[in-house]
């Protein structure tokens, strides 16, 4: 019996079937469900984003859970004020990330320096100044939710990317709502 | 032990130190003079007072005032050590020697203030970065990258 016929008699025995699907898709869903973070942790946002990786929040239930190793991760969370002296830092530290690679802005401060915006000398007005944000997520802190939330836009956001570079995909997985993406009837 | 006791324990003490004792608000006080403030800590290193709890200073717009917390195991004690620095020449000898805590809290009013401290063994800023430039806590600190707010706020 050839290996076809016995993938075939296999499936067929159990109640199988066949998937078909692009490179693209498959990379993009793998992506997307396993978004492993690195908690950039630098002010009173953190103590959001640790309670929303234990267990009455438990971020783990969407793939995402906090690795200390930059080098292991896909998105940096960034959690709080971002001051001038910090920002060598967080740009080492994202930097060291490998790509595909993403950015979350947690908080008022990391969106545009919060509180910190004026009468300041050392504080950097948002983190867009020296990273790509892809998702802004408000509030003094946000809740877990909120974050978890994020998350998850930034999921659709990375299903709707396609691995060629410079493109977008269309199909299911477009966020809504987005110009050159919309969802197929 | 509170400040009356403790003006009659440094009479006791130490004779040199009892004329410079003041209270303000309640805390002992000794106040000195820049040149006489590295003895003075020495000398209340030794009567007892074996803590360095806080470094800090004060803009006073024509000159800074230098403020040490101390603190006395041996006699239960507590007192604030001032000394008068002029704007023009802000510099002060640092009691890294006497109590190495000092070494971080001065750093510290180096960087915000820009008082130097002469015998310190490593004067670099502690808070911003290396670069920056200007001393942010005195009074006449202007920098144009700071958005004022506006009134309305």
């Amino acid at each position: 019996m050839a290996l076809v016929d016995k993938l075939g008699a296999g499936l067929a025995a159990n109640g199988g079937g066949v998937i078909l699907t692009s490179v693209d898709a498959l990379a993009d869903w793998s992506r997307g469900q396993s978004l492993w973070a690195f908690p950039m942790g630098t002010a009173c946002c953190a103590m959001e984003l640790i309670a929303a990786s234990f267990n009455k929040f438990d971020f783990d239930r969407m793939g995402t859970f906090p690795r200390s190793d930059p080098r292991h991760t896909d998105v940096i969370i960034l959690a709080g004020t971002i001051t001038e002296k910090m920002k060598p830092a967080v740009q080492r530290l994202y930097d060291q990330m490998p790509d595909p690679k993403w950015v979350v802005a947690m908080g008022n401060c990391t969106v545009s320096g919060g509180i910190f915006y004026y009468d300041t000398y050392s504080v950097v007005r948002g983190a867009d100044e020296f990273l790509p944000v892809d998702v802004y997520i408000a509030g003094c802190p946000p809740r877990p939710e909120s974050l978890q939330d994020g998350i998850l836009q930034l999921r659709a956001l990375v299903k709707a990317e396609s691995i060629a570079p410079g493109k977008r995909r269309e199909g299911r997985y477009a966020i809504p709502g987005a110009p050159e993406a919309s969802e197929p009837e | 032990m509170n400040t009356e006791d403790l003006r009659i324990r440094l009479a006791e003490l130490s004779p040199v130190l009892s004329p410079f004792f003041s209270t303000e608000f309640g805390d002992a006080v000794i106040g000195v003079g820049r040149d006489s403030l590295h003895e003075t800590a020495r000398e209340l290193r030794e009567i007892g007072f074996d803590r360095l709890g806080m470094v800090t200073a004060v803009d006073r717009d024509e000159f800074f005032v230098m403020v040490y917390r101390l603190q006395s195991r041996a006699l239960s004690a507590a007192l604030f050590v001032k000394a008068k620095v002029p704007r023009d020449d802000p510099r002060v000898d640092s009691l890294f020697d006497i109590w190495p805590a000092a070494d971080w809290q001065e750093r510290e009013v180096f960087d915000l203030l820009g008082i130097t401290f002469d015998g310190h063994p490593d004067l670099r800023r502690i808070m911003l970065p290396d670069e920056f430039d200007g001393h942010p806590l005195r009074k006449d600190y202007d920098n144009p990258n700071v958005i004022r707010r506006p009134d309305y706020i």
